[in-house]
Parts: C-alpha cells; structure tokens; sequence
C-alpha cells in the first residue's frame, strides 16, 4: 500500500482485481424489482455478466445451428470440427459411460451441459468479453441443480421405488451400519453433489479472472505508472498473464469436461441396478 | 444487502458470490433451456440422421465391396474349372493321338510285313516258275541236243519212239542222282 500510495500521483492507481468485478451494474431492467427479495433485487435485470453470456450463448446457437445446416455424408472442415465437438460429448462422455440406450436418452442434456460450460469459461480469455460467464453462480447453480433433477429422475425412472433406498441403504452392509451409512450416503449423494458441481465450476473461473487480473493490471502499473526500474518487472507479469491466459483455456475446457462427465457418472451411478 | 454492496461500488463491504441474484439464476435458466431446446431438437436430430446415412452408405460399400468379391471369387472358381477341364481335355486327346500314332504304325508295319510276305511269296512263285519253264525246256533241249549228239556218235538215226524212252531214263538217273546228293547234303 505504500508502494500505491507513493504512486499516487500519477494519473493511473493501481487497480487490484476485486471481487466487484463480478458484480457490475445493472444497466437495462433494473426496474421492476422483488421488494422482499435481496433488497429490492431487479427481476430481469441485465449487467455486463448477463450480456457476456448472451454473447457466447448466441455464438453457440450460430456455430451448431449454422454448422449442422446442409451436412454432407464426406464432411467439409467446419463440418469435421462441428462433428468432432458434438462426437466427443456423445462417444468420450455419453455412449462411454451409460452406453448407447441410456446415452441417447440424456445426451441433449449432456451436450447442452458441456458447450455452455465450455462457452461461458472461454468468454474469461476473449478479449472485450474478459470475464467467465460461469464465474457467476448463477449458471453454475442452475446446471447443478438441472444435474441434481437429472439424476433423480433417471434414478426414479428405472427403479421406481427402490431408487432412494438403493442409495441410502447399500445392500451388503450389516444393519446396524445404516445408523452410520444412510446419513453419509444422503449427504454425499443429495447434498454435496450438486454444492461441490456448483463451487468447483465457480471458484476455478473466478479465481483464474482473479489472477488474470492482477498480472494484466500489475503489468499495466508497472509500465505505466510506478517509474523508476518497474518497468522491467511487467515483463515478467506480462509473460505470466501470459502463461495464465494459456492456462485458463485449458482450465475452461477441463471444467467443461468434468461438469459433463460428472453428471455422467451420477447418471450411471443412478441407472446401475445395485449401489 | 447485496445490491446494496453493487450500489456503493467497491466501498469496503464486498458482495457475497455465492448468494445468486434473482435475475442472475433466471437469465441463467432461460439460457439453459433455449440451448437445450436447439441441442435436443435440431442440432443433435441432424447429427444423428447424417450418421444413420453415412452408416448406411459405408455399409452399402461394404456390401457392394462383398458383392464383388464373391463375383470374383466365383469367376476364378469357374475360370479353374475350365481350365481343369481344358487340362484334362487336352490330356485324353494327347493320350489318344498317342493311341493314334501306334496304332498307325502298327497296321503300317503289318501292311509292310504283309506286303514284304507277299512279295517274297511272289518272288519264290516266280521263281519256281522259271525254273518250272527253264527245266522244261531244258529237259527238251538237253534231250535234242543230246539225240542229236547221240546220232551224230552211232551214225543212224533212232526212232523217236526208243529215243524218248532213252532220254527219260537219262533224265530218272539224273534226278535220282541229284536226289541222293540232297539227301547226302541234307
């Protein structure tokens, strides 16, 4: 801070990431609000996150929409690449883990997952967007939740009536071991899954916003702003946002991956005849 | 408290990112669906009608492929059998100009053989023939001849009916004579 205070007199401070950013102002529909709601909360409030997600959300509709239009059985490049993403979600994620029937059923579900996930976290790198649309818990909340209903329902749906105590009560276990089992098997299955699904999402877009932040703003400082011998330290925060901006691709994609082959697996764990 | 917090804009008193704001989780919702919508029913109804046709079309070729390898393997097959049967063909009618062949040389060698009899046959006939005819008009000449001499040695001429008897018995002591030189010879 005396570093920042001693910079205080050229034009540009120091401007740290702050978890602010996640929060912008509501600029369109702030009015009509929920008054018993979050003090007054906008109900169709729209802010800087809410139009990034639009963004990639039109940008999905126009690659798969525009993509799938006029395919041929020998496919061109784009066709090949559309393919190749739709492929990997059906055969890596669907048909690999509930098989060809069951991965039918749910691969809408599981498509739809995976590119928004994928979407929402590459708006984090794109230059103007800078932000994840998944860093926000809204959307991380809403896929959880949709995983959650999911699973129970497949569940439901194949052993009606058995689902619930299939999965508090796991045959093979003496009785007298539910007192311990049933309440562990309840909370790692109906509550901690759609909690962790939802933080793990949000924490590794928010934090990696975080640190991209901090080494483009520290760069921006230190050429700018601090003077003296600075300068040569934003070369070495350049090159680690950087690095980061690398990182953060492969982190979007991998979070992406995950969030779909998790619900998978819920899915497949639902489906199985005994847990 | 939160909106509150947006509102002072980075005063001290930070939002909480867990808590969700209503229009956060509805815009959030509304995306889900519509997405999901275009992935279930158009999107993902071409993928899945383009990878029934290409299956469709790879196992035409595939078939289409089977097809002509059963053709071709049917063509050899016939091809070889022909060909056995253009071998075996081949073979009879070797063996039977073979046949052919001795069986020619046989009946020239006989008709040879027949012929070289008959004219060795011919011959001897012949043969016997002259020395019939030489011997006959030998045995006549030798008999004047020898009349003749026989006249010309007693000065008067014989009758003809003492001389013929003369001359047969001139002509038995030959024979008889050549006779035992056979049989001495023999």
């Amino acid at each position: 801070m005396t570093l920042l205070a001693s910079a205080a007199n050229e034009p540009e401070p120091f401007h740290p990431p702050s978890l602010a950013d996640f929060f912008p102002q509501v600029f369109l529909f702030a009015e009509p609000t929920i008054p018993w709601f979050e003090d007054d909360s906008p109900i169709f409030g729209i802010n800087r996150i809410m139009l990034v997600r639009f963004i990639a959300a039109a940008v999905l509709i126009l690659v798969f929409v525009l993509g799938t239009r006029k395919m041929k059985l020998i496919p061109t490049r784009g066709q090949s690449l559309v393919e190749m993403g739709l492929g990997f979600v059906r055969d890596g994620i669907a048909y690999d883990l509930l098989g060809e029937k069951d991965g039918k059923r749910f691969l809408p579900l599981l498509t739809t997952i995976f590119f928004m996930v994928l979407a929402m976290n590459l708006t984090g790198v794109v230059p103007f967007l800078n932000i994840a649309g998944t860093a926000v818990i809204g959307v991380p909340l809403v896929l959880a939740i949709v995983s959650y209903v999911a699973f129970i329902y497949a569940g439901i749906k194949k052993h009606p009536g058995a689902f619930f105590k299939n999965s508090l009560a796991p045959s093979g276990v003496p009785w007298f071991l539910y007192i311990i089992v049933t309440p562990l098997e309840f909370i790692s299955t109906f509550v901690l899954r759609p909690i962790t699904l939802t933080l793990r999402l949000m924490m590794n877009l928010l934090v990696g916003h975080l640190m991209l932040v901090l080494f483009f703003s520290a760069t921006h400082f230190f050429l700018l702003s601090a003077g003296g011998l600075f300068p040569l330290l934003s070369v070495g925060t350049l090159a680690f946002g950087f690095a980061f901006t690398i990182f953060e691709i492969f982190v979007a994609l991998l979070q992406a991956y995950v969030f779909a082959i998790l619900t998978a697996i819920y899915i497949q764990l639902a489906l199985a005849e005994e847990h | 408290m939160l909106t509150t917090a947006l509102r002072m804009a980075g005063e001290e008193e930070l939002p909480n990112p867990l808590l969700p704001a209503f229009y956060d989780i509805l815009w959030s919702s509304v995306i889900f669906v519509v997405l999901l919508l275009i992935f279930w029913k158009v999107v993902l109804p071409r993928v899945q009608a383009l990878l029934d046709e290409r299956a469709a079309a790879i196992e035409g070729g595939i078939k289409k492929a089977e097809e002509a390898q059963a053709e071709a393997a049917a063509a050899l097959e016939s091809y070889n059998t022909q060909l056995a049967e253009a071998r075996a063909e081949a073979s009879v009618i070797k063996e039977k100009a073979r046949a052919d062949a001795s069986k020619i040389e046989a009946d020239l060698k006989a008709r040879a053989t027949e012929d070289a009899e008959r004219i060795t046959a011919q011959a001897h006939q012949r043969i016997e023939q002259e020395r019939q005819a030489a011997f006959s008009s030998l045995k006549s000449e030798v008999g004047t001849l020898a009349l003749d001499l026989s006249e010309k040695v007693v000065g008067e001429s014989m009758d003809d009916s003492r001389s013929a008897a003369i001359v047969d018995r001139f002509l038995a002591d030959l024979e008889r004579a050549d006779l035992q030189r056979d049989g001495v010879n023999r």
